[in-house]
């Protein structure tokens, strides 16, 4: 660029007038390459992990094509591998989860964000926050040692003598199974469904509590029909991000679940998830086949979280969104 | 007052009073994990724990000397890895980049953060573990290291968005480049916050288990170097809880109320700086 007349050299903010020359002297391109460098790299190794997962179960991709999703045998000896059986434990133990969760995640929500003061509010989401660090080892650990022995002792066959006419309350009370790690799951996701939930409540306007507590509604009824369904979508969020936490939860989940490759229909049963086959199976596979199987599983895996925090994702942005939009929030 | 009104306030608080049920449950459950971990674990705990090795399968006593070390020597390895990446990657983003490519990076990030903690131990045991013939500390911390990009980049990002813009101008009315404002303006006005995201990120990976089962894998001795398989906490928390010795699920009890203590300080430690700090919006 040409220089110009002024005798004062131009250093403002308008990038337009300094030449490349001498930003590069500035080290602002050779600051700008480095952190590019940087923040691609984030890119690539997302690119890569996608690939890896690709390529790394493409003999079992091509061996059982969409039929792996359908069988249910897994037997390494014989080499056939079918997904059914964990998709089927991912299932129930995700469903068993968000069945309590969700009550308890929303009542809880609804308690930080519309009733309690500012203070108790404050002191008590440090607290979920902490709950939401606690490692997922930890809560297997207890899982072992307290929720395992209290399912088998009191709470399976109290579900027995009262619903045992019902197919999913019958069969032995190990103690371990898809009850249980639904159980420890719900536990765990939890904390992440207030924090979510509690933040869209609080974005919803301040102007719908009061319109309708002005129509007379108790402070119950502003709640529940009046700022609840304006926060549903964002609500619903939460939900779904908790869904992909609980699909992709592994340790816990191995160390309650009770490692068998079983559909039942009993949730006493001891059963497997897509994550703890892989934790349980992936250093002992022998042989391509075994161990592109479970590669395959976690590309399964991936693709599941991947849609389910994605609509979460969408959800909660709608929400948001929509509560800054239309009121003085 | 007429009876339906009764009713109606009746309901009101007797739902608002479950919501409040709901909520002291939920945070209940810390304080019964806190309460049997320092039950089972405190009695556990003691000098040997620190200083000794594990004893063979069968014989009492013993420590988890080895695993403290690995599961030091991991976090050291994915600090190195994981927070350059997402500190200067977050610098880019908020200082630098256009629309489109802060788009993409920011998508990654989520999408890596994410990805189910296991599926990222298989993605190390290719990258690293194949390649290299066997388990290794370095493939464990690539493994949490790459747990750490995304939540350093991200809120790293979201503190240096926080930073006031007359900072900015100020500096560069003085005459100073681009990248001298972020060195000596930005990046300290936002240090406080940096410091939080990067040790929550650390908090966030250091009790991680599944990305380690098959990268680092275990180890009942000291693991020399950075090439060998190595013992760390979570992983010897699952192995001794899931196995069938007393002695085991005591370490078991006691690895878990270190582990635990170690994350629980590090969040408490995080939150307070960021509360005494300037008065920048937390996510």
């Amino acid at each position: 660029m040409a220089t110009s007349t002024t005798t004062v050299p131009s250093a403002g903010p308008v990038e337009g007038s300094r030449s490349f020359l001498s930003r590069l002297r500035d080290g602002d391109e050779i600051a700008r390459l480095i952190t590019f460098l940087f923040a691609a790299s984030v890119v690539l190794v997302t690119l890569l992990l996608v690939f890896e997962l690709w390529q790394g179960s493409v003999l079992a991709r091509h061996k059982f094509g969409l039929n792996f999703f359908f069988t249910r045998v897994w037997d390494p000896i014989f080499e056939q591998f079918g997904a059914l059986p964990f998709i089927y434990g991912t299932m129930v133990t995700s469903v068993v989860a968000l069945l309590i969760a969700v009550p308890l995640g929303i009542g809880a929500a609804i308690f930080l964000a519309e009733l309690a003061p500012q203070k108790i509010s404050a002191t008590l989401q440090f607290f979920i926050d902490l709950l939401a660090a606690v490692p997922s080892v930890i809560y297997g650990l207890l899982g072992v040692f307290i929720v395992i022995p209290l399912m088998r002792e009191y709470i399976q066959p109290a579900l027995k003598s009262t619903f045992g006419f019902l197919p999913l309350f019958q069969g032995p009370a190990y103690g371990v199974g898809f009850l249980t790690a639904g159980i420890v799951l719900a536990i765990m996701v939890i904390p992440y469904i207030i924090s979510v939930s509690r933040e869209i409540l609080l974005s919803v306007p301040r102007d719908q509590r009061e319109a309708a507590l002005a129509l007379g509604a108790t402070r119950w009824e502003s709640t529940w029909k009046v700022v609840v369904p304006f926060a549903r979508t964002g609500i619903l969020g939460s939900v779904f991000l908790a869904l992909a936490r609980a699909v992709g939860e592994t340790m816990a989940v191995t160390m309650v679940i009770g490692n068998a490759p079983a559909i039942s229909a009993s949730l006493f049963s001891p059963g497997d998830s897509i994550a703890s086959v892989i934790a349980n199976q992936f250093t002992e596979a022998t042989g391509d086949l075994y161990l592109q199987s479970l590669i395959e599983l976690g590309l399964v895996l991936f693709l599941l979280t991947f849609i389910l925090n994605g609509l979460a994702r969408l959800l909660i942005l709608v929400t948001t969104q929509r509560g800054a939009g239309t009121g003085l929030a | 007052m007429n009876p339906r009104l009764r009713w109606r306030k009746f309901v009101s608080n007797f739902m608002l009073t479950m919501t409040g049920l709901c909520a002291v449950v939920a945070v209940s459950v810390l304080f019964f994990i806190l309460g049997y971990l320092v039950y089972h674990g405190g009695t556990s705990i003691n000098w040997n724990f620190f200083t000794k090795l594990p004893t063979p399968v069968g014989e009492t006593g013993g420590g988890m000397a080895n695993a403290i070390v690995g599961s030091a020597k991991l976090l050291l390895l994915a600090s190195l890895f994981g927070v350059p990446i997402g500190f200067f990657g977050a610098i880019y983003l908020a200082e630098f980049s256009g629309g489109t490519v802060a788009y993409v990076v920011r998508y990654a990030a989520d999408l890596l953060n994410g990805v189910p903690s296991i599926v990222i131990g298989i993605f190390a045991y290719g990258l690293v573990v194949l390649p290299f013939k066997h388990f290794s500390t370095l493939a464990g911390g690539f493994a949490l290291g790459l747990m750490m990009i995304p939540i350093t980049l991200r809120s790293t990002e979201e503190f240096l968005h926080a930073v006031p813009r007359e900072l900015r101008e100020g500096a560069m009315a003085l005459g100073a480049s681009k990248s001298r404002t972020i060195a000596t303006v930005i990046v300290p006005a936002a240090y406080r916050g940096i410091v939080t995201a990067i040790l929550l990120a650390f908090a966030r990976v250091a009790g991680e288990t599944a990305p380690l089962l098959f990268t680092a894998f275990g180890n009942r001795f000291w693991s020399p170097g950075w090439g060998q398989p190595t013992a760390s906490l979570p992983v010897m928390i699952y192995t001794y809880a899931v196995a069938p010795y007393d002695d085991w699920h005591r370490q078991a009890w006691a690895a878990g109320l270190v582990l635990l203590g170690l994350i629980l300080v590090v969040n408490i430690v995080a939150r307070g700086i960021l509360a005494r700090g300037i008065a920048v919006p937390r996510s």
